[in-house]
């Protein structure tokens, strides 16, 4: 069963509408005997970083992903701040992050001459691939996502960086260590290339 | 970088998608689910859906059909009419919207944009602006499906909104709604100048050079209705969409533009 945990942070509907498009039946939970029992799971979250965290240490469900993630390696997907929430921390908070991936949580930063580009980050926006990954497997030529973002992960070990986007200056759009990925942009709204990422989630990861 | 937004605007009454010419006369064309089916085919950027009726009849908004609206919706979607009080807003969001206009509620209760910028982000507070052109050439915002007027000025009200928190802008001609004439240019360019936050400019597309022309003049992104609904002279209803390549043609210098 795919589990979409739901910490009362963030919109879960389109994820679960998304996966039923392609024929995949969703659990909605914050129960953690629910959580503890999933083959995959997505971790959403939109808002701020210390409001999410706390929200999410407050359903106690981090033990039980905590033991599922690093333990048992089930397959996870952080989306939007779920990804960030992944790092050790963010510059938007004060609060630690999950820790479960070497990186941290930024905000955008951009010299002088690009000071006309906005924050957030918000449209339709290309990725550029690095390497091989199930997650971007068969992904049409000029594939785009949403992004809505004001904050974006940087990581230490290059060889987690999936995927990168320009916006000012490239940034981490996904990564992946192991079982463990994130995807700054929202598939869940992002038509069939994000419908194409989150099949290869589901049946390839 | 980023891709210039060009955004179908639909507008409800009931449960039909209707299409008005200056805000008036609203003519049927079509179901709302039908037309989203479409326009996921289309890979439409993103979507706005206006309840024309809702402030009108004081009716909160429509739950049941934004619910059905958004799970069939595959991109970025965006709901306005009758709505007044963050629960409201709060349970838009849970029904898989992602932003909210709010019209006559940010003239009459500027508050309500702090407050929901607050809990929800910026980037989910729209809002949206009515204008029409006075005899004397003056700009005037209007609410209530442009039949109030809100007596407020403009430059200050957009301004005071962009304080307040309000992310985006929709800003919609009155005059030139459903007409295909093109954009009101003076008035997109004037707003543009005034707030830093992007400007949806609406009303009055007639073809593609009319939005590349909107986005010269300092609009982040452009909606239109009629342009996406009708088709020809007779305005026989067929919902449509540029393909990306005509997209991408229309906006050249788009990389700089939403920025």
């Amino acid at each position: 069963m795919i589990v979409i945990v739901d910490y009362g942070v963030g919109n879960l509907g389109s994820l679960r509408n998304m996966l039923k498009k392609i024929g995949q039946e969703a659990l909605i939970s914050q129960d953690p005997q629910a959580v503890g029992k999933a083959d995959k799971i997505i971790l959403p979250g939109v808002g701020s970083f210390d409001h999410a965290i706390n929200n999410l240490r407050s359903t106690g469900l981090v033990p039980v992903l905590s033991e599922c993630v690093l333990n048992r390696k089930i397959p996870i997907l952080g989306v939007c701040l779920g990804m960030q929430l992944m790092t050790g921390g963010s510059q938007e908070g004060e609060l630690p992050g999950l820790g479960w991936v070497d990186a941290e949580t930024v905000r955008f930063r951009f010299d002088e001459s690009l000071r006309h580009l906005k924050v957030p980050h918000m449209g339709w926006n290309t990725i550029r691939v690095r390497g091989a990954s199930p997650l971007f497997e068969a992904m049409a030529e000029g594939s785009r996502f949403y992004f809505v973002h004001s904050y974006h992960v940087r990581c230490r070990a290059e060889s987690d960086v999936l995927a990168t986007t320009d916006y000012g200056g490239d940034f981490v759009s996904a990564f992946a260590r192991e079982n463990i990925a994130g995807v700054q942009f929202h598939p869940e709204k992002s038509h069939r290339f994000g419908m194409r990422l989150l099949q290869n989630f589901v049946e390839k990861c | 970088m980023l891709i210039t937004r060009v955004i179908p605007c639909l507008l409800l009454k009931g449960r039909g998608l209707v299409k008005t010419v200056r805000f008036k006369d609203p003519t049927y064309v079509g179901d709302p689910i039908n037309a989203i089916k479409i326009f996921n085919e289309k890979e439409v950027d993103e979507l706005i859906f206006l309840d024309i009726t809702a402030t009108l009849e004081k009716r909160p908004p429509p739950y049941q059909v934004i619910s059905e609206i958004a799970s069939e919706c595959f991109m970025p979607l965006a709901y306005g009419g009758g709505i007044r009080s963050l629960p409201e807003i709060e349970k838009i969001f849970s029904l898989g919207v992602e932003k909210v206009c709010l019209n006559a509620a940010a003239v009459e209760d500027p508050d309500l944009i702090r407050d929901a910028a607050k809990a929800f982000g910026n980037q989910s507070i729209v809002v949206s602006v009515d204008v029409k052109k006075s005899l004397f050439g003056k700009y005037e915002i209007f609410t209530h499906g442009g039949r109030r007027s809100a007596r407020k000025e403009i430059l200050s009200h957009v301004r005071r909104m962009e304080e307040l928190g309000a992310g985006e802008l929709l800003l919609t001609s009155i005059d030139r709604d459903g007409t295909r004439q093109g954009y009101d240019l003076d008035l997109i360019g004037r707003v543009a100048d005034a707030v830093g936050i992007p400007v949806i400019a609406c009303g009055g597309a007639g073809g593609l050079n009319d939005i590349t022309a909107a986005v010269k003049s300092g609009a982040a992104a452009a909606a239109a209705g009629s342009l996406f609904v009708f088709h020809g002279r007779h305005r026989a209803v067929l919902i449509s969409y540029p393909s990306r390549e005509e997209l991408d043609a229309a906006f050249p210098a788009a990389p700089d533009r939403e920025t």
